[in-house]
């Protein structure tokens, strides 16, 4: 059950837009693809609509067999990123068109209309057209449109791309309250980690055509399969061959054998967090994440010299990732010691 | 760059002044020198047996060239701008042909392929009429105001994108609905402007229909052509008349055309 995509490929010119793609998205689950732009994140989400034919592979909707098909017998909702309201159509006959299609009764579709406008909290508005609506409440319309025909599933594409950040971040709370009351199985494609992980349960990264990782915001995060992931899902530093999270960079005063000299550059504070911006002896440049407590007991001024030492750091070269808590495992060891932090010099 | 008063008016003034001697005179010209010896000489021409069925074959030419080069039209324009092949561009070219080649032209090429000796010569034969006759005529038409239907849908469809009709697909909208409800709905007020340009050519052809009708009067003689016959025989108010009566049929479907979109806007 649920929708799944088996070795998916999609060219378009000398453009290799879908290579080998495989995903599974379990039955009523909230699913994002997460990449960043031309990683083929709405190739795919398009291709499973149907809006999109594949060149090779399998796409299966409830344990049904859906390639090939058009996307009118696919039984999917799509949100578009541009709304794609019929302009010419009041809000009712927008969330209405899917059911005149379907050739419902008046009654029964004016009672569905109504349900679902109120589901959306656009009761109000049925007689306006697109053009009379805000962003937001276009997209609103849009989804109450997708979700009136009752879809099998529900796909979103970039669905709160075009609005602005207040109202990004009141949807993005509304469409996971929302799938928690309607539980249809859910993929939706964003380029803003924070996003993704902020709606969804389950993600799935993409990059030049792959999925370079699937599974939960803390999977990603704490065990990222490679480079790419690590840099996407969160924030990174890199030191040689390793990487390094911001919050996993102490700041110290007295240098000892584990750390490196930097140059406090900067300092940003961003109410509790504190950035700290420092450049390293070989014009590396980083930044350590503090508390506002530990910067005032360093007292850390822009210009002097400090010192890092990275708690936790990983490498990919041998797909090993070294844990660095305990004294007894100094960085760079690990593997053949080649690949350790520069030193300072 | 802010225009000072002075020359935006400057401005209007030698716009409206170009429009006005190049445009406006003539045709008030005309109304003048129709009603010069009263209403009754131009109104005895346009109301004879010759000048009413010009009327009417003139009509009738609307009637069938300007629904089949509508449909084709809007056809032509969603091929042209949703389904990529390598023949669009010559498609596209050749569309622009009747605007290219002067009307004369077209008829000529009409006569020489219908006529004696024509490679459609034998459709004639088998004593379907085509030369000299009304089927002539239509096709005479339909040539000269092909492209204008097109020719303004094809932005308007540009514009809109696919979006709304894919999202009318994944509604379980098949294509024939799609269009119904959603894509000419759209576009419909570049498809109505396109109808009142060709209704405007096809109105006043002249050239094409000149060579393929014969201008039989009573028979294959349209308003322009009677116009012309008129003239020539130097019944001047009879000329004016029927023009004014051509004038006044184009103003009709402008008219038309704003008052329904006037209607759409409220």
């Amino acid at each position: 059950m649920g929708i799944s995509v088996e070795g998916a490929n999609k060219r378009f010119g000398d453009f290799q837009a879908l290579d080998d793609v495989s995903i599974e998205v379990p039955d009523g689950s909230l699913t994002a693809l997460l990449g960043p732009s031309g990683s083929g994140k709405s190739t795919l989400l398009r291709a499973i609509a149907g809006l999109e034919d594949l060149d090779s592979g399998l796409v299966t909707i409830n344990g049904e067999n859906a390639t090939g098909k058009p996307a009118q017998k696919r039984g999917v909702g799509f949100v578009f990123q541009h709304y794609a309201a019929f302009k010419h159509m009041t809000v009712y006959d927008n969330v209405a068109f899917g059911l005149k299609i379907r050739k419902w009764d008046k009654a029964k579709t004016s009672a569905r209309v109504h349900e679902l406008l109120e589901l959306v909290q656009l009761e109000g508005l049925a007689g306006r057209f697109p053009s009379q609506l805000s962003g937001g409440q276009r997209q609103r319309m849009a989804l109450a449109r997708a979700l009136a025909v009752e879809p099998k599933v529900l796909l979103l594409d970039e669905p709160f791309g075009a609005l602005d950040a207040k109202v990004r971040k009141d949807l993005r709370t509304w469409l996971r309250n929302l799938h928690e009351e309607m539980h249809v199985t859910t993929i939706f494609v964003t380029h803003d980690q924070e996003e993704a992980m902020d709606v969804a349960g389950q993600l799935v990264v993409m990059n030049q055509g792959r999925v370079e990782q699937s599974g939960t915001a803390d999977e990603l995060y704490e065990h990222p399969a490679n480079e790419f992931v690590m840099s996407f899902v969160g924030e990174v530093n890199r030191l040689g061959d390793h990487f390094v999270r911001p919050h996993d960079m102490e700041v110290v005063l007295d240098a000892d054998e584990r750390t490196q000299e930097g140059l406090v550059q900067r300092i940003v504070t961003l109410g509790f967090e504190v950035r700290v911006e420092l450049v390293l002896s070989d014009g590396t440049e980083v930044w350590a994440q503090l508390t506002r407590a530990e910067l005032q007991r360093l007292e850390l001024r822009e210009g002097q010299i400090a010192y890092l030492r990275p708690i936790q750091a990983k490498s990919f070269n041998g797909s090993s990732s070294s844990n660095l808590d305990g004294a007894s495992t100094p960085l760079g060891s690990h593997d053949g010691g080649d690949a350790g932090l520069p030193a300072a010099v | 760059m802010a225009a000072n008063p002075a020359s935006r008016w400057g401005l209007r003034v030698l716009g409206l002044g170009y429009l006005t001697l190049l445009l406006l005179i003539p045709l008030v010209m005309i109304f003048f020198k129709t009603f010069e010896d009263g209403i009754s000489p131009p109104l005895d021409a346009v109301t004879s047996p010759d000048g009413l069925h010009a009327l009417k074959l003139s009509l009738l030419m609307v009637a069938i060239a300007v629904p089949l080069n509508t449909i084709f039209g809007v056809g032509c324009a969603l091929l042209l701008v949703r389904r990529k092949t390598k023949l669009n561009p010559v498609i596209d070219a050749v569309i622009n042909l009747p605007f290219a080649v002067s009307p004369i032209v077209i008829g000529l090429s009409l006569y020489l392929l219908y006529g004696v000796g024509g490679w459609f010569a034998f459709i004639s034969e088998e004593g379907f009429k085509i030369l000299f006759a009304v089927p002539g005529m239509v096709l005479a038409s339909i040539f000269v105001s092909l492209p204008f239907v097109v020719r303004e849908t094809v932005p308007v469809l540009q514009e809109i994108g696919t979006d709304q009709e894919q999202a009318a697909s994944t509604l379980g909208a098949n294509g024939w609905q799609t269009f119904w409800k959603v894509t000419l709905p759209s576009i419909r007020w570049g498809v109505a402007y396109g109808v009142v340009l060709t209704t405007a050519r096809v109105l006043g052809e002249f050239g094409a229909v000149t060579i393929v009708s014969g201008a039989i009067s009573g028979q294959t003689q349209t308003l322009p052509l009677f116009v012309e016959k008129q003239h020539e025989n130097f019944n001047d108010p009879g000329a004016y008349g029927a023009s004014l009566v051509l004038a006044l049929l184009a103003l009709v479907t402008l008219f038309a055309m704003n008052m329904l979109k006037r209607k759409e806007d409220a």
